[in-house]
């Protein structure tokens, strides 16, 4: 018998192709027009220098003169024509937006791992150890909770803004948005991971870890950790969208991202300016890029939810 | 005999997937007059709860009755739909599940809920129902019936509140009593306390009983007859003396002698090799063909013979001189 | 001599509601006694079993004996050394890896997220021993394939998955498993082929087991001496021939008398009287003498003592030879 040789275990990619999650996904058209549109979003930003036509923030490339320019249409000065348009400055607003998309992207995914890694490290501590270590964390998660997260976001945005120098603000900008987005999100990770603790702590393979002699860390690193994270990755994903949205926020109050770095939320301020007196495409494409995506994103969460709910299922 | 209280002809319960359509009952026929109790005994997975779903109405989509006819006091019941089936449950079939709380309403009281009950499917008035809801709480053995009819199910140990669910099941004077693991959550002095409960009252007043359940003791000692399935397919039915001192399934004998009771004095247990295959993977022929001692060139092509009346599934049915 | 010692062993749990609960209600603080003043002891390599019904402290024991939960009074000696009081790290490193266990629910004893291989190694890997074919190893011992050891946990059987947790439980080469209803989660037949490969066990690495169920029939089969507890205190203990045949306390008597008999056919028992009590307020006296048949005035007011008769221990005022 011990000569039998083992067999190679199943590749990850194989795995996942034939897992249940990767067949329901097939058969949600919702789930793959939105993962699509994610996907797309997400290469486009990545690439963003690559597809643009022009760089908008390399002023040597920029054209006063192609100002206000209508989409599809021939500039009435230079002839350019722009697919999206231009902005006051003479900004090609495509390019504007896949830059944009970047910023936003950035921010949101990074305000998310942010939350996602402090709301699991105290929700596992706080669902493990409990006690006082449980009543500290979870009490101020329940204080947090009864502030709007947009306002704690503005809040901690300020006391950071106030508190850098005046000469890094600029290049902090980007920095201090996602710890302010991320520290206004972790609570809503803490309160699940802590809730899967609470049951995993309790089954008897934590118990076998413990008869032999594990530390706490490593029951809750090793055990406990990769069985509680299902549910955190539909928090994150649902998050995601939130914190794009929250961003978006926070930059169109003039309190996010700088106009040298815009974001979609800086676009759309930016952009405002311009609908009544009829440059309606300054605003709407950014806009409509910005609905696309949070809405793609959330489609995906909740899809992911469902998929992922073995009492739905 | 009698006219059967319930009757399945050729059950088939199909689960479709996108592996294939698994079968957890496949071609079961079984008959249950009034006052008799029916032992349906099996592993996890053999089907046997879902052969008691299937007769209630209650298998859980895509779980659908694809073959098969259910006939209960002579009509035929396995195409009802919705509010028909609805008034054939309360009315001719009571049920009582492992765990109580399932078939009690946490937020009502348990005296509203007899009495909600038996109005349903009873021409009475309300104080006469509710002078028989204490009436029922006396006779499944309550103490203080008249003052715990105002009691939430969550007040009652585990014992009493399987007690209030056969009252529950009792009272609209139900023709069948579909009991599924009644006592498996219970303890064996207050398992004891049920069992001869649902006996007495059963047979008092000629109720017809599936009871369904892995514990062979339960059967040999409630059960007039019994009927064992294997892997959705019923291996034999019979007689429960017949059945347990004499099986003539290759599975119901090896079910039978690993019970540590059966193989008392003895150093080892006897073991059946291997395990219940699972459904998407029954093999062809007699679905016990890879772990009967007995197997035959046959067994692996054609399935068993149905069992019907007092059978065995089994190509090569044991004679008794065989197995001592 | 005795490879675990039980000296006066209780355990207390404290089941008041929270404070503010308490001060609101005006409601003490509630104590439940799951486990009072037990004493046994068990040689090496035989079986012992604690029998009882739900309440009855068992689990609790176990979980005493191989050091989850320390003890409110009385000790646990395991060879010699008081896990709960020992201060020798170096001692309690030892004993920790002569002890195992092995749980009820074959699905929440192995841990979804890992490979058969490392379960079953874990024990050892813990300690920073080597861990190289261990579990292929094992796993032909518990009558499994050496390709399992890629697998993960969902894709065995109920009975597979205990003879996995048995494997990890052998990975440290322990002499004393604690057993907590090893077998009450499984079919009959896959019941038969664990407790078969139970006792193989036990005779090829000369194990002791501390077997804790409420099935007496796999206690008649497994056990060489039985301890019946009932709300936390052992009332009767001996051989299985002594205690089946002429148990000599009236609960022994009530359970042997309640369960169900596969020749029992048609039987009429009359069934036992009354449930268990609630373990936070336990009669006074003798926790058993609401239902007993025997109860005299004794039984109401004085605990009766352990004391001994013939083969059996026995703790009861009624008892006799």
């Amino acid at each position: 018998m011990s000569e039998t040789p083992i067999p190679a275990q199943k590749s990850r990619l194989r795995a996942a192709l034939e897992s249940d999650l990767f067949y329901t996904f097939t058969r949600s058209p919702v789930a793959v027009v939105a993962a699509f549109v994610v996907l797309l979003m997400l290469l486009a930003s990545v690439f963003a220098p690559l597809i643009a036509p022009t760089n908008p923030f390399d002023p040597a490339s920029l054209n006063l003169m192609n100002g206000f320019t209508a989409p599809m249409a021939a500039n009435d000065f230079t002839g350019d024509v722009f697919l999206l348009g231009t902005d006051d400055q003479g900004r090609d607003v495509f390019s504007t937006i896949l830059y944009g998309m970047r910023i936003s992207l950035f921010v949101g995914v990074s305000a998310v791992l942010f939350a996602m890694v402090l709301g699991i490290t105290l929700g596992l501590l706080s669902g493990y150890l409990g006690g006082w270590v449980e009543t500290i964390i979870m009490r101020t998660a329940d204080v947090q909770l009864t502030f709007p997260s947009i306002l704690v976001a503005m809040l901690i945005f300020g006391i950071a803004k106030g508190i850098t120098p005046v000469e890094y603000r600029d290049q902090m900008a980007i920095w201090v948005l996602i710890l302010a987005i991320g520290l206004s999100d972790w609570v809503q990770f803490a309160r699940v991971v802590r809730g899967a603790t609470l049951v995993e702590k309790n089954k008897e393979y934590v118990e076998a870890a413990r008869l032999i002699g594990r530390g706490s860390g490593a029951i809750m690193l090793r055990h406990i950790l990769p069985n509680v994270l299902s549910p955190v990755l539909v928090i994150a994903t649902i998050s995601l969208a939130l914190a794009i949205i929250a961003e978006a926020t926070l930059s169109f109050l003039g309190v996010g991202a700088p106009p040298t770095q815009p974001s979609l939320g800086t676009l759309i301020r930016i952009g405002q300016g311009f609908l009544f007196s009829g440059e309606w495409w300054i605003l709407l494409f950014p806009a409509t890029t910005l609905l696309a995506l949070a809405l793609s994103v959330n489609l995906l969460g909740d899809w992911l939810r469902d998929a992922l709910n073995p009492r739905l299922r | 005999m009698a006219a059967p209280v319930l009757s399945i002809r050729n059950l088939t319960v199909e689960i479709p997937t996108r592996h294939g359509i698994l079968k957890p009952v496949d071609g079961v026929s079984y008959d249950i007059v009034g006052g008799e109790i029916l032992g349906i005994v099996g592993e996890s997975g053999a089907g046997k709860s879902m052969a008691g779903n299937a007769v209630i109405g209650l298998l859980s989509p895509p779980a659908h009755i694809a073959k098969g006819e259910i006939w209960l006091n002579g009509a035929r019941v396995d195409q009802l739909k919705g509010e028909a089936m609805r008034r054939i449950r309360g009315k001719e079939i009571g049920m009582v599940f492992q765990d109580p709380l399932t078939s009690l309403n946490p937020l009502l009281r348990i005296g509203d809920q007899l009495v909600e009950t038996m109005l349903t499917h009873l021409p009475i008035s309300h104080a006469e129902a509710e002078k028989r809801a204490i009436a029922a709480l006396e006779e499944v053995g309550i103490p203080g019936a008249a003052k715990r009819v105002n009691s939430y199910p969550h007040e009652f140990s585990g014992g009493m509140r399987q007690r209030v669910v056969i009252a529950l099941a009792l009272c609209a004077e139900p023709s069948l009593i579909i009991a599924d693991e009644p006592t498996t959550a219970l303890d064996v002095s207050v398992q004891a306390q049920i069992m001869a409960l649902l006996k007495r009252l059963c047979r008092d007043r000629g109720t017809a009983v599936m009871l369904i359940t892995h514990d062979m003791g339960v059967i040999a000692e409630a059960a007039d007859r019994v009927a064992v399935m294997y892997a959705g397919r019923l291996a034999e039915l019979g007689p429960v003396r017949e059945v347990i001192t004499a099986p003539r399934h290759p599975y119901t004998h090896g079910l039978m002698a690993s019970t540590p009771l059966a193989s008392k004095g003895q150093k080892r247990l006897h073991q059946i090799p291997g395990a219940m295959p699972r459904l998407d993977a029954v093999p062809d022929g007699c679905a016990f063909n890879p772990r009967c001692p007995y197997v035959q060139d046959k067994c692996r092509h054609a399935p068993g013979p149905t069992a019907e009346g007092n059978a065995a599934a089994c190509w090569f049915p044991l004679v008794q001189e065989e197995l001592s | 001599m005795a490879l675990v010692s039980v000296k006066n062993l209780s355990r207390v749990f404290d089941v008041s509601k929270p404070w503010l609960n308490r001060v609101l209600e005006r409601e003490p603080k509630a104590f439940l006694t799951a486990v009072s003043e037990v004493d046994f002891e068990v040689e090496p390599q035989t079986t012992y079993a604690l029998v009882g019904e739900s309440g009855s402290g068992k689990s609790t024991i176990g979980r005493m004996l191989v050091g989850l939960l320390k003890p409110s009074g009385g000790n646990v000696d395991i060879d010699g050394v008081d896990l709960a009081n020992e201060t020798d790290a170096a001692k309690i490193d030892a004993i920790r890896s002569d002890i195992q266990m092995i749980f009820q629910d074959p699905y929440a004893s192995l841990n979804p997220r890992w490979r058969v291989r490392d379960i079953i190694a874990e024990p050892v890997a813990a300690r920073g021993g080597k861990t190289d074919g261990l579990a292929e190893k094992l796993l032909e011992q518990v009558g499994l394939s050496v390709k399992d050891a890629g697998k993960f946990p969902h894709e065995f059987s109920g009975g597979q998955r205990q003879r996995i947790c048995i494997a990890r439980a052998l990975a440290s080469e322990p002499r004393l498993i604690v057993c907590d209803e090893p077998t009450s989660a499984l079919d009959v037949s896959v019941q038969s082929q664990v407790l078969n490969l139970m006792s193989d066990l036990k005779d090829n690495f000369g194990l002791t087991y501390v077997l804790i169920t409420h099935d007496l029939t796999v206690v008649q089969h497994m056990a060489d001496r039985i301890g019946v507890l009932y709300l936390g205190r052992l009332v009767e203990e001996g051989a299985p021939e002594d205690l089946f045949d002429a148990p000599k306390h009236p609960y022994t008597q009530m359970l042997l008398d309640a369960a169900p008999r596969m020749d029992g056919f048609g039987r009429e028992a009359t069934p036992p009287e009354g449930e268990i009590p609630d373990p936070i307020n336990p009669p006074s006296g003798c926790a058993f003498h609401p239902r007993c048949p025997l109860a005299a005035e004794v039984c109401h007011k004085e605990r009766p003592v352990m004391r001994r008769l013939g083969n059996t221990r026995v703790a009861c005022h009624m008892a006799e030879e």
